[in-house]
């Protein structure tokens, strides 16, 4: 038995029905996997949970933070819902795109940073929110754009 | 009500105090109501809600008390509360603020409500979004049971994985089981049959939070606050062109002139109002000449609205309301969950026409055709998400039709790329898009 099945099998533990500890196993996974969930990652959940790989596949195809593709190293989602956008949301993502040359959903040729929207973070008096690696910047302007791509490459 | 003095009780204390940690939360009053709710029948807490008023904070606005009454007796299954964290609705940020700044009184509320439902089990679905919020309800829940104040109460933190149709409370027991977020057809009701197929009550974390303070001072102290059929507070959420954003807990019949100009500070710059969205981006649009409404639920139903989740948007002059249309329209063709044709095929043709719109490639009969699909989404489906993309989105179109023509007529948009929702992208645009940027000279 693999470190993750183990971890998630206690996770599972919690709920009266394994299957209900799916979500929790795939952050999870992906946490171990680089921030993405590859074939083998899923065939590990199922076995933790007793279900076939197809399905954890199907669960993880629903949800917008879990990615079945290769992400970047780090994770920039610039959030352009309304109460973003009305205050200046898309010069934020204009102001990515120029500093990475990535439009939103690609990734730096490096592979270190990943671009994308998001729709509504739940930081919306305290706009633009941008969320780097999970963690809530708010209110984030096109003028701090670049501070914070150099704070992603370490320099 | 200006000269009033402000209650608060859901952030009660939260200005003065950091009240994150247990110790403080207990020197400012905190766990007491669950030790005088443990010395009552559980009815008799049910009582004190349904006196109270108090109805849910999520948005739907069923009054508490008698959902938890509806809760099937006796069935021989555990009986499950479920705390809706999964706060999603565009424009709202409040179940965030009451997490990190006062988890222990969610907590408290939630095995207040555990004992009056006769539930040993408690989960509390939080979007997959707010880790910070998680870790902090995570701390929180570690030193309450140290304290041993859980009773043998258990209760896990769930967090979701971005999938805004998991508020709706099916999607979220489905995924609570562990399946794609999918709405139930209902009924049967989730007080039946609901989590595990056992009768489960589902309440918003605000709900949750404010039955402590009703335990403590009564249903009918709760009830003396705010007006007729809208008892109490409510944590608004003010977001958009106004100076001073943020959660602000008000009683209820406040009017939304005194949360726009008294409380948020007005519109930056002297720019002038154009339009106010209520409650969360699910409901339809009061215009600049509306906001002397009361914000209480039939105060807006008489506005031809709704209270929502009690988000407002405030709007300015300077947006396109064809670009506001299109913006919320995408929002709900990307989260549909696909189970229903008129939600599903109906939000991608309320894009299209939008778009279309926009662009200065549509004619008139196209502003009917766009509320003919608004119509045949209405109602249709077995959620409300549907009716959340087509009840705003014919507001606009009815409200501001001048606009929308003049884009036909003038074969394009009159705000000429000036309009402060210019291009912005949304996450649906992302799979269309090519992945190098074309960056600008």
């Amino acid at each position: 038995m693999t470190k993750l099945v183990q971890e998630i099998r206690e996770i599972a533990g919690q709920y009266p029905d394994a299957r209900s500890a799916i979500l929790p196993a795939l952050h999870l996974a992906q946490k171990r996997n680089d921030g993405w969930l590859p074939p083998q990652a899923l065939e590990e959940v199922g076995t933790a949970l007793g279900v076939t790989p197809a399905y954890c596949q199907a669960v993880a195809s629903f949800y917008d933070m879990l990615h079945l593709a290769p992400v970047g190293r780090h994770l920039v989602e610039v959030c352009t819902n309304i109460s973003c956008a009305l205050v200046g949301a898309q010069q934020v993502v204009e102001a990515f795109q120029r500093e990475l040359g990535v439009r939103p959903g690609g990734t730096t040729e490096d592979g270190q940073v990943t671009l994308k929207t998001m729709e509504c973070a739940g930081g919306c008096g305290w706009a633009p929110v941008v969320v780097v690696d999970h963690g809530y910047r708010e209110p984030v302007t096109a003028e701090a754009v670049p501070g914070i791509v150099r704070e992603l490459r370490g320099g | 009500m200006g000269s009033r003095e402000r209650v608060t009780v859901v952030l009660a204390g939260t200005d003065e105090h950091d009240l994150t940690k247990l110790a403080a939360y207990r020197k400012a009053g905190g766990f007491k109501s669950l030790a005088k709710a443990r010395k009552m029948q559980p009815q008799a807490i049910i009582e004190e809600l349904l006196t109270s008023g108090l109805r849910g904070r999520g948005g739907a606005g069923f009054p508490m008390g008698r959902k938890a009454s509806f809760l099937a007796k006796e069935t021989g299954k555990p009986v499950y509360l479920v705390v809706n964290a999964d706060e999603s609705e565009p424009g709202t940020f409040k179940d965030r603020e009451i997490m990190f700044r006062v988890p222990h009184r969610l907590l408290e509320g939630c095995l207040i409500t555990a004992h009056a439902i006769e539930s040993g089990n408690v989960f509390i679905y939080l979007r997959g979004e707010y880790t910070h919020e998680f870790e902090v309800l995570r701390a929180a829940l570690d030193e309450v049971r140290e304290a041993r104040l859980l009773g043998g109460v258990t209760v896990v933190l769930h967090r979701g994985a971005g999938a805004y149709i998991c508020g709706e409370e099916t999607a979220l027991l489905e995924s609570l089981e562990g399946k794609r977020g999918q709405p139930r057809s209902k009924p049967p009701f989730p007080a039946v049959q609901g989590l595990y197929a056992s009768p489960t009550l589902i309440n918003n974390v605000e709900t949750i939070a404010t039955v402590p303070a009703i335990v403590e001072r009564g249903g009918a102290w709760y009830a003396s606050l705010g007006v007729e059929n809208s008892a109490g507070t409510r944590v608004f959420s003010l977001s958009g062109n106004v100076v001073n954003g943020g959660n602000y807990e008000l009683e209820l019949g406040t009017s939304l002139y005194e949360l726009i100009y008294r409380i948020g500070g007005g519109i930056p710059e002297g720019r002038k109002l154009k339009a106010v969205i209520p409650g969360g981006s699910s409901v339809p649009v009061l215009s600049a000449g509306e906001i002397q409404y009361p914000l209480d639920f039939d105060s807006m139903a008489e506005a031809g609205t709704m209270l929502g989740s009690g988000a407002v948007i405030v709007i300015d002059e300077r947006c396109c309301m064809v670009q506001l249309g299109l913006r919320v329209a995408q929002f709900y063709q990307h989260e549909s969950c696909g189970k229903c044709t008129p939600c599903r095929e109906g939000t991608r043709w309320m894009v299209q026409l939008l778009r279309a719109i926009e662009d200065g490639r549509a004619e008139h009969s196209e502003l009917d055709l766009l509320l003919d699909v608004c119509d045949r989404i209405l109602g249709k489906c077995l959620c409300p998400l549907g009716d959340a993309a087509a009840m705003p989105v014919a507001s606009y179109v009815t409200k501001f039709r001048d606009e929308y023509r003049q884009h036909i007529d003038e074969g394009g948009c009159p705000f000429g790329g000036e309009s402060s929702l210019q291009g912005v992208i949304a996450p649906i645009d992302q799979h269309t898009l090519s992945p190098v940027a074309e960056v600008p000279a």
